[in-house]
């Protein structure tokens, strides 16, 4: 069955998950927040009407990072935190590529944090996931820059001293222009950002929380059982009123500068007193950013933020575009022989 | 009334001043002026780390060092004859260096008590008799500007700041060279602000009939074109020919050129160029730092191109991790080092050669790297085009060494045509059948599979392979042969490499062996000397990692093996080590090239005063 990518290219073959995993045994411990992730990355690849081969998955160290082993496309597992980086080289070079990064909290903001923060601020078409589950996993459980103030871990037996940071305010900072946050245990909604950042142009950057059943397990609990979930994690959907709660009771609204959480049900508030929540809106992704951050405030899941910037290679092939335009395909003789020349004749 | 002209075989002419005074500027314009006259050339640009020192300070001082010949000449020369001092300061950093009975060209507005005090100097050495020994010529150079351009309509301090122009015209008067590259230069880049442009003109003008009409000068000179080879001739600096000659490179390799690399002194000038050669398919990235540089480019690599990052040896010390990674992917990587005083910070604007143990040796693990080094700046281009072509047939990284002598050094350079450059055959892989990413050919080289090529879907990694799958191994008797194989490659290059050449005698007492930036200084005291009676010779290494085959032989016909270095004996170890071979040294380390009478001196030492 053929379909197009929309790039005039034809697929030859319409794909399923499996088309998509590699002969590897996969190596993460057993009940790890990982798998889910690689499934839902596997399950979307198909929907992308990109053949197989031009998707390369790119990663750093750490147990995030060896996701590229397990993915049947092209991949290199680097080295710690400069993902990023080789990422920006395969994508410039061959800007046809769909050039995915696979990263975890220690890779992405600790040793690679320049190299995040370079490539949401050239929108570098890459597709970055975070995995964030709040420990070193894979150096056997000490604290991340995403650890909360005071976690006893391997290396803090008194706890940290450490403030943590906030990824999607990170991101949002270094002017990414896709910024969003989802969680391992919720897999259908994991699946619609993840096309969605495959589909946009210039950086995609996705913090997953991801649990870490062995070093920090139940990190996330709070956002992912049935009976805490409702009251703890409040969905951003497009042109939506903020409404979260058990009984779709709570919303969020602002008060000139102060957002509030507010009940919808002593009768005080309505759905239409709330926030209806704008994704293109760069003021209101930084206000909800700080959610997760404060106490008595449920923690946003979805596409803070979105919008359409020129891509770094865009711009860098209409430059070359534009130049071999004005001064005509580059002949080497004329270079070589160009600047502050004389003729020595043979006499 | 025009005077005598009296013909030299050959002037080293150095022009000093505050780093604000445009020396860099005018040495660069004497230079391409001499190239046009048809003169062989070495430059020694020799400037501060600061941008704008303080005005009048020694540490503020810049300089540039030309020699000229109507002979083929190698060296920019150990001692100026004439030195051009626009300030006091700079005739003090200079002075110990000019030739005894050289000729001073000094700018007198300038000696005042203020310049005089920051220059250091109790008395001014114009009034007293401390440069008896020299021919001083006084020249009220800031005066004479400013008299020359009184009606031009530009402020006090823009007309001072045109002397450097007077200073330059009165030398082409007193070398006899023409004015007009200059005019025309100084056209193109004012151009846009024609009141500058005519005020520099003026000045210059008014430099060169000053020297005409005054009596203060005894001779004017001339020196007669070189007998070069036939040919088209540009003047190159190093850094130059190494961005011309990746280019080349990639298009005689057919594929796109990467260029990434983060700003650093003295390779940024590498960048610079390439950045202007957009319709040369070539790319140029300016990385956050000097390990997403190296990252880039592997990246760049791994998708096809011909990838080179640029850098001096601080950034080679950050890019140490991912050429290591280079390594365990084996792809093709063209790393290139100015080197520049070190260590840390060190002497950012000088040279020095002390890098090479580093870019040998200076990896995690068990990490082999081709390392080879250019000798001239002409030979940037041939090198840096041999460095990618290395890289490109092994799937290897490849150091190429220059210094910031070479970088920013120039001299004429025979221009090649591009037909006659050896093509670069590349071979990407697109045959599914039996591909496998780390089998390898009979130099043991494994295919280049580009991201993108139906049915090569493949993983690499930083993890130890399986020799021929490719696929993760912590078997320990694979890791042992691929540590061994990664080596054999590299090692196996020797065979694809010139074999060394001896400049002299074959064998003998004393054979000098150089390597990278030094060449210039060490053969032209080999030659000297050599014509003065010495039974010497001379190995100018360019191919540092591996070896020529041959230099085991080579070395093993001399009795004394004199090795000299601006490091403390990098070559020197590295031959002991693997030839088991005595060696003498000599070490000079002061971010310049190395004098040739105190070679020539050294050299006499080792042979015990036996001609």
């Amino acid at each position: 069955m053929a379909a197009s990518n929309g790039n005039g290219e034809t697929q030859t073959k319409k794909y399923t998950a499996k088309d998509f995993a590699s002969d590897q045994d996969v190596r993460w411990c057993p009940g790890c927040g990982d798998y889910s992730i690689l499934a839902q990355v596997q399950r979307i690849l198909p929907e992308l009407d990109t053949p197989k081969e031009k998707h390369v998955f790119i990663s750093g160290i750490g147990c995030s990072s060896r996701f590229p082993y397990y993915m049947n496309a092209y991949g290199v597992h680097g080295i710690h935190g400069r993902a990023p980086a080789i990422a920006s080289g395969v994508k410039t070079a061959n800007p046809d590529l769909t050039v995915w990064v696979a990263s975890g909290d220690g890779d992405a903001l600790s040793i690679g944090g320049n190299h995040l923060i370079h490539s949401l601020r050239r929108n570098i078409g890459l597709k970055i996931l975070m995995f964030n589950n709040r420990i070193y996993g894979l150096t056997k459980g000490q604290y991340s820059p995403t650890s909360e103030l005071g976690k006893k871990t391997k290396s803090t037996p008194f706890g940290t001293i450490d403030y943590p940071f906030n990824p999607v305010q990170i991101a949002l900072g270094a002017e990414g222009t896709f910024v969003a946050r989802c969680l391992d245990r919720d897999p259908k909604h994991l699946q619609q950002v993840l096309l969605r950042a495959a589909r946009h142009k210039g950086t995609a950057f996705i913090e997953i929380y991801q649990n870490c059943n062995v070093f920090n397990d139940g990190a996330f609990l709070l956002l992912t059982e049935k009976d805490t979930k409702p009251d703890n994690v409040l969905y951003l959907e497009h042109a939506k009123p903020l409404v979260f709660g058990k009984e779709n009771d709570k919303g969020v609204r602002v008060n000139g500068f102060k957002p509030e959480i507010v009940s919808l049900k002593d009768g005080k508030y309505t759905v239409s007193d709330l926030l209806v929540y704008d994704e293109t809106s760069f003021e209101m992704a930084t206000v909800l950013a700080t959610f997760s951050d404060r106490a008595g405030f449920p923690t946003p899941i979805g596409v803070f933020f979105q919008t359409e910037r020129k891509s770094y290679e865009e711009m860098m092939t209409e430059q070359i575009q534009a130049v071999t335009k004005k001064r005509g395909e580059g002949d080497l003789d004329k270079l070589l022989k160009s600047g502050n020349t004389w003729v020595v004749s043979a006499n | 009334m025009s005077k005598t002209i009296e013909t030299l075989d050959d002037v080293v002419i150095r022009f000093a001043g505050d780093s604000g005074d445009g020396m860099q500027l005018t040495g660069t314009q004497f230079t391409n002026t001499t190239a046009l006259v048809g003169n062989d050339l070495s430059t020694l640009p020799d400037y501060p780390a600061e941008i704008r020192a303080p005005a009048g300070t020694l540490f503020g001082v810049s300089s540039f060092q030309l020699h000229f010949s109507s002979w083929d000449i190698l060296t920019p020369g150990d001692h100026p004859d004439v030195l051009v001092a626009m300030n006091p300061a700079a005739l003090k950093v200079h002075l110990k260096d000019l030739k005894k009975g050289g000729v001073i060209v000094a700018n007198i507005d300038s000696f005042d008590d203020k310049n005089l005090g920051l220059a250091g100097f109790e008395a001014n050495p114009l009034k007293d008799d401390s440069l008896a020994s020299y021919q001083v010529i006084e020249v009220p150079i800031t005066k004479l500007t400013l008299n020359a351009l009184q009606g031009s309509g530009l402020s006090q301090k823009e007309m001072v700041r045109c002397k450097n122009f007077f200073a330059l015209g009165l030398m082409y008067w007193m070398y006899s060279r023409p004015l007009e590259p200059t005019e025309e230069w100084i056209k193109q880049k004012f151009g846009k602000e024609p009141p500058i442009a005519d005020a520099n003109g003026k000045a210059l003008k008014a430099g060169y009939y000053y020297g005409e009409s005054t009596e203060a000068f005894g001779a004017r000179f001339e020196v007669k074109p070189a007998q070069l080879k036939p040919g088209l001739y540009r003047n190159i600096t190093g850094n130059e020919a190494v961005a011309l000659g990746v280019v080349a490179a990639a298009q005689k390799a057919k594929i796109p050129l990467y260029y990434a690399s983060y700003p650093i002194t003295p390779a940024s000038e590498i960048l610079h160029n390439l950045s202007g050669y957009k319709n040369y398919n070539v790319k140029t990235y300016q990385a956050e730092d000097e390990i997403a540089a190296a990252g880039a480019a592997v990246g760049a690599a791994y998708a096809g191109n011909l990838a080179v990052t640029g850098t001096s040896g601080p950034g080679a010390a950050l890019k140490s991790e991912t050429i290591s990674l280079a390594i365990m992917l084996e792809l093709p990587l063209v790393i290139v080092d100015v080197q520049r005083g070190g260590p840390s910070t060190g002497l950012p604007t000088k040279t020095e050669q002390s890098d090479l143990m580093f870019v040998i040796y200076g990896r995690h693990g068990e990490a082999p790297a081709v390392v080879i080094a250019a000798s001239t700046p002409a030979d940037c281009f041939h090198m840096a085009f041999e460095a990618a072509r290395l890289a490109v047939k092994y799937m290897t990284p490849v150091y190429l060494l220059t210094d910031g002598y070479l970088g920013n050094g120039s001299e004429p350079w025979l221009v090649p045509a591009a037909k006659d450059l050896p093509e670069i055959p590349v071979h990407f892989r697109t045959d599914p059948e039996n591909f496998h990413p780390y089998a390898r050919n009979e130099n043991n080289v494994r295919p280049w599979a580009l991201p993108g090529t139906p049915g090569l879907e493949h993983r690499i990694g930083g993890l130890e392979k399986a020799n021929i799958t490719g696929n993760v191994s912590y078997d320990p008797d694979n890791h042992d042969f691929m540590v061994h194989l990664r080596a054999e490659k590299v090692k196996g290059i020797e065979k694809d490499i010139p074999l060394q050449e001896v400049y002299g005698e074959q064998s003998g007492d004393l054979l000098v062996v150089s390597w990278g930036g030094t060449f210039g200084s060490v053969r032209s005291t080999v030659e000297r000397m050599r014509k003065n009676g010495y039974k010497i010779s001379h190995a100018h290494l360019r191919y540092l990692n591996p070896f020529p085959r041959n230099l085991g032989d080579v070395l093993k016909k001399f009795k004394t093996i004199f090795v000299p270095e601006i490091n403390l004996g990098q070559l020197a170890k590295l031959l002991k080590a693997e030839f088991f071979v005595p060696v003498v040294q000599f070490n000079k380390v002061r971010g310049l090239p190395i004098r040739s009478a105190e070679l020539e001196q050294a050299i006499k030492d080792a042979l015990g005063g036996v001609k």
